[in-house]
């Protein structure tokens, strides 16, 4: 584990650990309370391996009311309690603290309701994404965000991070998809928020619950909009022989007026690696690969294909390849799918950095990226949703040098950076967690985050749901020199002012 | 007049003190000012949903209508920046000339007014989240918003969001700020998504006397793959010779040949698209059995115009409601409306614009209960000039209302900005 400050270890939670798991047992039954060290193990990472930690105890509720009367227990005893999907977040926001409750939503594991009427379902928030697509697949719908992690992600998760996917410019991220929720503040209130209608009035809750990485309430019940599957979807494969040819082939498809349901970039590095890996067919001879999916009616699709046709000729293009059928779309798909464990056949470890960029900046963004490769001495190919602006570029390295680890974080930062520079933002999907929190200060000045903490503290006023994530603590970000300490100084010990 | 009709009254106070700020320092100073002093004040730009919601209960009045002007537009990222109070139809026209638009079709409130057009800005539309017909495909206002900047109650200049679709650092601050009204923040600068211009356009309308097809037919467009944009009914009610009169001059197209209720669904694209998606669709929606008929563009473009400036409803002095229920309890509203009304219904199913009058909250208070039911909300978009205030003109629960009064005291702990517009006590 790299060197990390999480917030102040409360020493009497550690003693009275005996008592407070005696005290879960009477609010669930005592199967799903956790609290020897070889049960916790699993438990002490999400994705962001990273980072670990042993949590006090792990809860797994098995309904609303008994997560509402486990939040009220804890915020009666002050203790601190991290929410948990699948575990399948890349910044760490389901890290453990160690003198607090990991309150596991995995039991919530049921779709509650399809309602084809309204074209929508009832979820239990430990469904994984895929499962709600694959429970109305049969009559031709769909549930559009598709994080690449899917299969194993959760939607309760989803929601907590809004995480997107590859269709995103078209069919937007989570907070787009959804209609109603039900959420578990820290006092135990519980509140049904939206329904199976369209937008609510008010405080537009569910849009600030979706993407707040479980630090304002748990969410026990999520209603997902579902759609009906385009008539037709096919790709188109291109190759450019230069970085800068391929960004802005991407960008004219885009400025032309055609919105594709996925545009994605590989850079050369990836392409190798993910052929090499995959046997895609990929063009080895091209600097850059364009995948572009349009969808709709078949003479909508055909003419949109032929005008991405041409762009990408006037652009350059040193080879086009239009799916003739959906075996040979899914073949174009099949390298870019396999990018991460391509990678990973690659190195021992690999880290996935995820920023946004204005489109534009791509080329830019690239060659820029090349040059810190240099620097630190570690290798780095890119994937990219050109749809959308979402860069995901992947460090390669090996996680038992210590000396490589530290590097790669910083040769990380430096990549979010550069986004933020370009005019992106430093997470375009895996949330900011621990991993990020100290980069918010790139993006936002004391203000931004003081009104953030505000609102952290009018729903959590003891700082208790998922604390020390997604906001900088005090040394790091003080050391930058980029932010000041607040006046109001008794607000959020363990977060401390800037 | 009793407490609780004296609470949701519109309290009237003539307001001299306006100000005009410049730039977001000077509204910044302002709102710096006011929070030391304890004063309240309105927030206004260009005074276009002026009748929508309470009368705030200040005697101060911040016209925001000079922070106005296109900040940045990147036709090719598809964002433009643009300071708050910027008119909507600069947007729009700035737009045009790229072949691109605000997807979520503004609602131009000017006509229920005063029969005249008046967009307003995009801080009041942001502001009040109220989108058009093409909600149903395209998504809500606060679905077009990447970032915004803007004054909380304390004075400080706050900003959240950015310019790219994909973005999660942070809460997402964007969501909470549309739709409220002017109580969080005083709105200085937004930065909206912005999409391709349809090529073209063609409305189905299909004929129906009978109202059990209305939601059938509505559930075949919402199940059919042809990507309509939008699709409403209109009947043909209350049944009185100035109901009809005022339909047809409102709704005067060529090819409208029947004058009975209809149904009408929008199908976007370039030709051939459109062509291809009508012929699925009269298969899907069986228009062999309806007498139909279909608008080419030159009489699509304005019919979904109309329908958005809400023109049936011209000049009203009447009660007018908007209600959004889930779309299968709309045949049961439709029976209950049967014959009384003046409404139509939009969002292929879900929005009914309904018109009540006189000043009795009696048939209110009825239409909250029915709405809650059918798992909706109602808000109050206009009032009568007698009515009573015995109902409040937004809704909403207990729970829902404790955390709203939580968010609007960590942006604005001494509701300074806009106190009362949406509910007591925010």
């Amino acid at each position: 584990m790299t060197e990390l400050v999480l917030p102040k270890i409360d020493r009497s939670i550690l003693k009275r650990k005996d008592l407070i798991v005696k005290s879960l047992s009477s609010l669930t039954n005592a199967i799903n309370i956790l609290s020897d060290p070889d049960e916790l193990k699993p438990y002490e990472t999400d994705a962001l391996s990273v980072y670990t930690q042993i949590p006090l105890a792990v809860v797994l509720p098995e309904n609303t009311e008994e997560v509402s009367e486990i939040l009220k227990f804890c915020y009666d005893e002050n203790i601190k309690v991290i929410p948990r999907g699948a575990g399948t977040g890349l910044s760490g926001g389901a890290l453990p603290l160690q003198d607090a409750i990991l309150l596991g939503l995995g039991k919530f594991n049921k779709i509650l309701e399809i309602d084809y009427e309204n074209k929508c379902v009832v979820t239990q928030p430990g469904v994984t994404n895929l499962a709600i697509t694959e429970a109305v697949q049969h009559k031709d719908l769909y549930y559009a965000p598709d994080p690449s992690s899917q299969l194993a992600c959760s939607i309760g998760g989803n929601v907590a991070e809004n995480s997107g996917g590859v269709h995103s410019l078209k069919y937007g991220t989570t907070t787009n998809n959804i209609l109603g929720m039900e959420i578990v503040m820290m006092d135990g209130t519980i509140c049904k928020l939206g329904g199976k209608s369209l937008d609510q009035e008010g405080y537009d809750l569910m849009g600030l619950m979706c993407g707040s990485e479980g630090l304002l309430g748990v969410i026990t019940e999520v209603t997902v909009k579902i759609l009906k599957k385009p008539q037709v979807v096919k790709a188109a494969l291109i190759g450019f022989p230069s970085v800068q040819d391929g960004g802005n082939a991407a960008s004219e498809i885009i400025s032309s007026g055609i919105v594709p349901a996925g545009m994605e970039i590989m850079d050369k590095a990836l392409i190798e690696a993910t052929d090499n890996f995959s046997k895609a067919g990929y063009p080895r001879d091209a600097e850059l690969l364009l995948i572009v999916e349009l969808d709709g009616t078949e003479s909508e699709v055909n003419e949109l294909l032929k005008k991405v046709e041409e762009i990408c000729k006037k652009n350059n293009c040193s080879s086009l390849k239009l799916s003739k059928n959906e075996k040979e779309r899914l073949s174009f798909w099949l390298g870019r799918k396999s990018a991460f464990p391509a990678c990973g056949a690659m190195a021992p470890d690999y880290y996935c950095m995820d920023g946004s960029i204005p489109r534009g900046k791509l080329a830019l963004a690239l060659t820029e990226i090349k040059k810190l490769s240099q620097k630190f001495k570690l290798p780095v190919a890119n994937c990219f949703h050109a749809g959308d602006g979402n860069l995901h570029p992947l460090i390669m390295f090996d996680g038992n040098d210590k000396e490589q680890l530290r590097k790669t974080e910083q040769f990380g930062a430096e990549i979010l950076k550069l986004c933020v520079r370009l005019g992106g933002v430093i997470t375009g999907e895996h949330g900011v967690g621990i991993e990020k929190r100290e980069l918010m200060c790139e993006m936002f000045n004391n203000n931004d985050i003081q009104q953030q903490l505000d609102i952290k503290k009018s729903l959590d006023e003891k700082n208790l749901l998922n604390p020390g994530k997604v906001y900088p603590i005090l040394r790091k970000c003080a050391e930058q020199g980029r932010v000041h300490v607040h006046k109001n100084k008794n607000k959020f010990e363990d977060l401390p002012r800037f | 007049m009793s407490t609780k009709i004296k609470i949701n009254s519109k309290i009237f106070q003539d307001s001299n003190n306006i100000y005009y700020p410049k730039d977001e320092i000077e509204v910044s100073n302002l709102i710096q000012e006011f929070y030391k002093k304890n004063l309240s004040t309105e927030l206004v730009g260009t005074n276009s949903k002026y009748f929508i919601g309470n009368k705030t209960q200040s005697a101060n009045k911040i016209s925001l209508s000079k922070l106005s002007g296109i900040i940045e537009y990147l036709p090719e990222e598809l964002y433009i920046k643009v300071k708050a109070c910027t008119p909507i139809e600069e947007i729009e026209n700035a737009l045009e000339k790229k072949n691109q638009e605000l997807a979520f079709e503004p609602i131009d409130f000017g006509f229920i007014e005063n029969g005249k057009s008046k967009k307003g800005t995009i801080g009041g539309c942001v502001s009040s989240n109220y989108a058009g017909s093409r909600r149903i495909k395209v998504g809500s206002v606060r679905d077009h918003i990447l970032g915004f900047k803007g004054v909380n109650g304390k004075g400080d200049i706050i900003k959240s969001g950015g310019t790219v679709v994909k973005n999660v650092t942070g809460y997402d601050l964007s969501k909470l700020i549309a739709g409220s009204f002017g109580t969080l923040v005083a709105l200085t600068e937004i930065t909206l998504k912005v999409l391709p211009k349809k090529i073209s356009s063609s409305t189905i309308v299909i004929y129906t006397e009978d109202k059990k097809d209305v939601y059938k037919l509505f559930e075949k467009i919402s199940d059919s793959g042809s990507e309509t944009t939008a699709a409403i009914y209109l009947p043909n009610e209350p049944d009185s010779d100035d109901y009809k009169k005022n339909k047809d001059k409102v709704f005067k197209f060529n090819d409208l040949k029947f004058t009975g209720p209809f149904l009408a669904l929008r199908i976007e694209g370039d030709k051939n698209s459109i062509n291809e998606k009508i012929k699925t669709l009269s298969k899907e929606l069986n228009l062999n059995n309806f007498k139909n008929t279909t608008l080419d563009v030159y009489q699509s473009v304005p019919f979904w115009k109309k329908i958005n400036n809400l023109e049936l409803f011209e000049k009203t002095n009447n009660n007018l409601l908007r209600c959004v229920i889930t779309p299968s309890n709309g045949f049961k509203m439709i029976e209950y409306l049967s014959n009384k009304y003046k409404y139509y219904i939009d969002w292929g199913g879900s929005l009914f614009w309904i018109e009540v009058s006189g000043k009795k909250n009696d048939k209110i208070k009825e239409f909250k209960k029915l709405v809650s039911e059918y798992g909706g909300y109602l808000t109050i978009i206009k009032t009568s000039s007698d009515y009573d205030y015995g109902e409040a003109l937004f809704t909403v629960d207990l729970a829902r209302l404790k955390i709203s009064e939580k968010i609007k005291k960590s942006f604005d702990p001494k509701r300074i900005l806009n106190p009362g517009k949406m509910y007591r006590g925010i």
